[in-house]
């Protein structure tokens, strides 16, 4: 694998609970690697799975989806629709061939900034031996 | 026509210029497709700061502009508000989060300023595609519903009354006054609650403003905020309050006896009664679970003997409707549950008591007129053991949280017991004793100190009736030592659990429970007396156990929170709200299925948004199979295109 790989990463974050936890992180001034683009959604369960598919067609290396915890979503229950359609996605992009590693969803809360940059930092540290994903690419 | 766009990059000092290359980020938005002007500038919102974006707009005739700067959470109105200071919409401006998401949480400037131009390019991409949209504005129908009449309820429900709006009061046992009114003195000051509470209760009951409904329950609620609709059983009491000259004849007469509630168990009442004297509204209630008919032939002796004729066999329960336009719930809190306290022989020992039972027997209206003697053979007892934290703070078994009035109460019983028996010995049992609040700890010193009773740091094992004592045997860890003593009685600081029927009514009004089943406040710093659902707000115990000050405290919150929105004409309501494409739904009704506020109904077949309940949440959105559904201003269309623009480059 090529030494200096910097995978993009998409972060799909609601924005109640992941994007405030990030902000968190941010404001707590910790430190994660810069491949991460976030983008904020009202909530985790607006996010449609073509989402996902169109940010790995247009060549992302990894995919994060983060909502609120069980239980706490800001909608009542967004984030449970969301656990059950991103579950089928990562069972659907597993067999068509994509690594495990490549799709991720966490719960994050407005008061898990640490938890927030362990995250990344785990996710883009398994990302890094996979190399670029091609498998779901198209030739833009 | 082709749309201006500006972009505006914040320096924010060196908060992002010591990161993030804030010149190249400004240099590469120039280039990108759309933008026509892009400037940074070392405090954007500072006045030199938004000037230069108004200008900008009005000079260059910009559609939309993006700011790259802090969190949206920060100052997303700021700048919101100064576009439309130069004369565009509020939504055609949106944020570019570079420095909490960026400048903050990296050190590589080359790899920070590539995400940060990335970040911007995205919300260029997104701020291309919003609507003008215009606040939804609703009327407000200024009245207040108060559910719960106790103490939290009384104070919110006077507290809105006395600022001129209407209050309608639910309380569904037949008297106001809830828990504390079974009190008999109060912590720290020891003050005789009936002699605190009972004005109020009067007040509420007199005021012109406060509409009261005892033995009543409400049924259903429906509507949003600024505009409930609320169904309300009022429970038929077959007495008519305006005729009866409360002058007991009928309990005389009355054959049957049942359990008195009011005093827990520890006395009887008549199957007609009045809850204790005096209870407000001052009637008395026939109830059904025990009249032997309500057919005058099966018994009928108490219509016979009331000479005013109060008593009314064929009064009917009601629903009443009633619109208000914000609500608070204030239901309160019950006892943990007595049989799942059997290790302490809670409820198999009629000398086992719980706090509120001891509270009925010092009380000078209570069972035994405030004299302490045993339920089970009426003698003074001699040496009493206080066990606290019974059911709380014990995950393994009971419930996990602290029911954070019991140390103080506690204290306040084995005082008062001192001062009643004054050759008697009360012993406590505790984990630790937490004192927080204005005169507690000194109060518990007190109770160590000028009343001598003796906490034991420890918890007990084991209680069994012998030879007409109760054997309590614990530990006290301290000492390291077992502790054995022969009881005259014994009183349980049982822990403090939701009201009976909280939940059923937290689902009835779209409130998000804790764990425990205590209603969930929308922030638990910040936003405490308020339920996520907007207009509903919450009071006293039924959020989290917790002592009168503090409940009366949080219902004045609440007051004040419910008074913010009646005190507005109009309220104003986010316009991100879905969208219906009429011509891509099939009305296959999914996305109605799936939305957590009725917002959706199908209408001719296809699928209708009210835009007042409708939060935006988008989750209709991500259901939809054809795209038909969407929220404005986070279209599928935005959120590919800022995709395209986040991987970019």
């Amino acid at each position: 694998m090529a030494e200096n790989f910097e995978p993009r990463i998409i972060a799909f974050l609601c924005k109640w609970c992941s994007s405030a936890g990030s902000d968190l992180a941010g404001v707590s001034r910790m430190q994660y690697p810069p491949n991460v683009i976030p983008i904020t959604v009202m909530c985790s369960g607006s996010i449609s799975p073509l989402y996902i598919f169109d940010a790995f067609n247009k060549g992302a290396d990894g995919v994060l989806v983060s909502g609120c915890h069980p239980g706490d979503c800001h909608y009542i229950k967004g984030n449970y629709y969301a656990r059950r359609r991103i579950a089928l996605v990562k069972k659907l992009l597993e067999f068509i061939g994509l690594e495990p590693e490549r799709f991720q969803m966490s719960w994050v809360s407005a008061a898990e900034g640490t938890k927030y940059t362990q995250i990344i930092s785990d996710f883009v540290d398994a990302l890094i031996p996979l190399g670029p994903q091609t498998k779901l690419r198209r030739n833009l | 026509m082709k749309k201006k766009t500006g972009v505006f990059v914040c320096h924010c000092g060196i908060n992002i210029a010591g990161t993030v290359d804030v010149k190249k980020v400004a240099e590469e938005l120039a280039k990108h497709p759309g933008v026509d002007l892009s400037e940074d500038y070392v405090y954007m919102c500072s006045d030199p700061g938004q000037n230069m974006v108004i200008e900008a707009i009005k000079e260059k005739k910009l559609d939309n502009v993006v700011v790259a700067c802090c969190s949206p959470t920060l100052h997303e109105t700021t700048f919101r508000n100064a576009a439309k200071a130069a004369g565009i919409n509020n939504f055609q401006c949106e944020i570019a989060n570079i420095r909490e998401q960026c400048s903050w949480v990296h050190k590589d400037m080359s790899k920070a300023t590539l995400k940060a131009t990335k970040i911007t390019k995205s919300a260029v991409e997104k701020v291309r595609q919003n609507e003008s949209l215009e606040p939804i504005s609703i009327p407000v129908t200024r009245r207040a519903l108060v559910i719960g009449g106790g103490i939290a309820g009384i104070q919110a429900a006077l507290d809105i009354a006395n600022t001129g709006y209407e209050v309608i009061l639910v309380e569904r046992n037949p008297s106001v006054g809830g828990h504390m009114i079974q009190l008999s003195e109060t912590f720290p000051t020891l003050d005789c609650s009936q002699c605190i509470l009972s004005p109020k209760m009067v007040e509420v009951s007199k005021h012109p403003k406060i509409k009261l409904m005892t033995y009543s329950e409400v049924q259903e609620i429906s509507g949003y905020v600024g505009n409930f609709k609320a169904k309300i059983l009022q429970k038929p009491s077959y007495v008519d309050p305006d005729k009866c000259t409360l002058c007991d004849e009928c309990t005389k007469v009355c054959p049957v006896v049942m359990t008195d509630e009011f005093d827990l168990g520890l006395t009887g009442r008549k199957a007609i009664y009045i809850p204790f004297p005096q209870a407000i509204p001052a009637t008395y209630t026939l109830d059904i679970r025990g009249c032997p008919g309500l057919v005058p032939i099966a018994c009928g002796k108490c219509a016979d003997v009331c000479e005013p004729e109060a008593i009314d066999y064929d009064m009917k329960a009601e629903i009443i409707e009633e619109e208000v336009g914000s609500i608070i719930v204030a239901t309160g809190y019950d006892l943990y549950e007595k049989e799942n306290l059997s290790e302490y022989g809670y409820g198999k020992y009629a000398d086992v008591l719980d706090g509120l039972q001891f509270e009925r027997l010092l009380s000078a209206s209570g069972p035994t007129q405030g004299k302490i003697l045993r339920p089970s053979d009426h003698k003074e007892p001699k040496e009493v053991v206080f066990i606290q934290c019974a059911g709380s703070r014990d995950p393994e078994l009971h419930c996990a949280y602290c029911s954070k009035i019991c140390c103080m109460y506690t204290a306040k019983h084995a005082m008062l017991y001192k001062h009643h028996v004054h050759d008697g010995q009360a012993y406590i049992f505790y984990i630790d004793i937490r004192s927080g609040g204005k005169g507690y700890e000194e109060f518990v010193q007190r109770t160590v100190e000028e009343d001598g009773v003796v906490y034991l740091r420890g918890k007990v094992s084991k209680i069994f009736e012998d030879k007409g004592k109760i054997k309590v045997w614990g530990v006290d860890t301290l000492l390291g030592k077992n502790i054995e003593i022969d009881a005259d009685m014994v009183v349980l600081a049982t822990a403090m659990r939701p009201s009976e029927g909280a939940s059923e009514l937290a689902k009835k009004l779209k409130i998000a429970m804790d764990k425990d089943g205590f209603l969930a406040e929308a922030h638990p710093k910040l936003r405490p007396v308020e339920s996520v659902t907007s207009g509903l707000f919450l009071a006293g115990a039924a959020q989290a156990p917790k002592d009168i000050p503090e409940a009366v405290a949080q219902a004045s919150g609440a007051a004040a929170k419910a008074i913010t929105i009646l005190s507005q004409e109009r309220l104003f309501h986010s316009p991100t709200v879905a969208k219906v494409t009429l011509n891509l739904c099939t009305g296959c009704g999914m996305c109605v299925d799936v939305c957590p506020y009725d917002a959706l109904s199908l209408k001719d077949g296809k699928v209708e948004v009210n835009e007042v309940l409708c939060e935006g949440c988008g989750t209709c959105q991500a259901t939809c199979l054809r795209a038909a559904i969407n929220v404005k201003n986070t279209t599928p269309s935005q959120v590919h295109e800022m995709i395209r623009a986040s991987l970019g480059g």
